[in-house]
């Protein structure tokens, strides 16, 4: 599957970033191949809005799930409406590490 | 003549000070402007003569009309919109009603409708007369509101209108500035009060309008705090309202400044007389 997740550098071993509308990164990932793409936030210098105008990349990039620190109301809306899986509570570990411990269930 | 009554710090007495000079002048407008927490009513005691609901335009999609390509959104430079493949979500909250969404869409599946976003009460206490607004709770953004206050305060002639704008110099203070011939600035005999007083001053020493600032609750720390900084920097000093717990405690039960402190009506005919300059 595709999952999102949010990031504080540009690869999959950088540290998860906790926010979501105002991460530094997207890391977009393959499950299956763990074949990544890393997005810079165009959100991340939004007046405001930063949540919603994160939630329009996610769907426009078709992933499934975002895992991610916390989502704010508007961010939580749009990415429902937009049928993504929100996974909240992540931090302290890399995107990879991440990633391993969602498919295992241990997140 | 308009004067707007501001202070850094919430609670150095604006509303007190704004209520007073009305009494004192006996014929005037006071404007509550601190349309998130308006105080003005319960020291002036109105007696409300009209309300009307305060409404801003957003948009609303016509989803038949719509064939969900995205140009909206990608215009909404406040984020305010999401197409998805076959509904369209409209952040009402994030709008700012720049109306360029509606502008763009190319099937016109863009209208405006009207939001409730607050309230506008008017009335008058004897002779000095009352314009006030309430943001609803949970409105994001208090500037609009303010500005369609004072719009209703227009309608009123006086000689004298008087601002009670929100505390701090944010978007809806600067709102109420932009309409003042006067800034009158309450700022706290305190450590804190002196403190936010400087964070006012950078902006009010920035443009063209006169200001002067009053001193309140002096002799709550143990020196003129307030005095001495405007001696030092040169900046016009109104005067000092001395504070007293007999004072503090007629205020909080709703009595206005200016009867509540000893002389308080001479006090206020001056600091008024120095305004007016």
């Amino acid at each position: 599957m595709k999952v999102c997740v949010t990031a504080q550098g540009p690869d999959i071993s950088s540290p998860v970033d906790p926010r979501f509308g105002r991460a530094r990164f997207f890391i977009f990932v393959d499950t299956e191949t763990m074949n990544f793409e890393a997005v810079e936030n165009p959100a991340a210098f939004s007046g405001g809005g930063a949540g919603v105008r994160a939630a329009r990349l996610i769907a426009e990039k078709k992933a499934e799930v975002v895992i991610t620190g916390r989502v704010g109301p508007n961010a939580q809306q749009a990415l429902e409406a937009a049928g993504v899986k929100v996974v909240a509570g992540a931090a302290g570990l890399s995107v990879k590490e991440t990633i391993r411990r969602f498919l295992e269930g241990r997140l | 003549m308009r004067i707007a009554v501001v202070s850094g710090k919430g609670g150095a007495g604006k509303t007190n000070v704004a209520v007073s000079l009305a009494l004192v002048a006996s014929s005037a407008l006071v404007v509550d402007c601190d349309v998130e927490e308006p105080n003005v009513s319960l020291l002036l005691k109105p007696v409300i003569l009209g309300r009307v609901t305060a409404f801003r335009p957003t948009p609303k999609i016509n989803t038949e009309a719509c064939d969900f390509c995205g140009l909206c959104a990608e215009v909404c430079r406040f984020n305010a919109i999401m197409v998805l493949p076959k509904t369209v979500l409209v952040f009402e909250k994030m709008c700012k009603s720049c109306g360029v969404c509606s502008f763009v869409c190319p099937r016109k599946a863009v209208h405006e409708v009207q939001r409730p976003i607050g309230e506008i009460e008017w009335g008058r206490a004897g002779s000095i007369l009352y314009v006030g607004g309430k943001l609803n709770v949970g409105e994001a953004m208090p500037t609009p509101l303010v500005s369609q206050v004072k719009k209703k305060a227009e309608e009123f002639e006086v000689e004298i209108t008087i601002f009670d704008a929100p505390p701090g110099i944010t978007c809806p203070v600067v709102e109420v500035l932009e309409s003042a011939d006067y800034i009158l600035i309450v700022a706290e005999s305190t450590a804190f009060g002196k403190s936010d007083l400087e964070i006012v001053l950078e902006f009010v020493e920035n443009i063209k309008t006169p200001f002067g600032v009053l001193e309140n609750k002096a002799g709550l720390s143990r020196r003129f705090l307030i005095r001495e900084l405007c001696e030092r920097r040169n900046i016009p000093y109104l005067g000092a309202i001395p504070f007293s717990e007999d004072a503090a405690r007629a205020c909080a039960e709703g009595v206005p400044l200016i009867e509540a402190v000893e002389g308080g009506w001479d006090l206020f005919a001056d600091i008024l007389s120095a305004v007016r300059g």
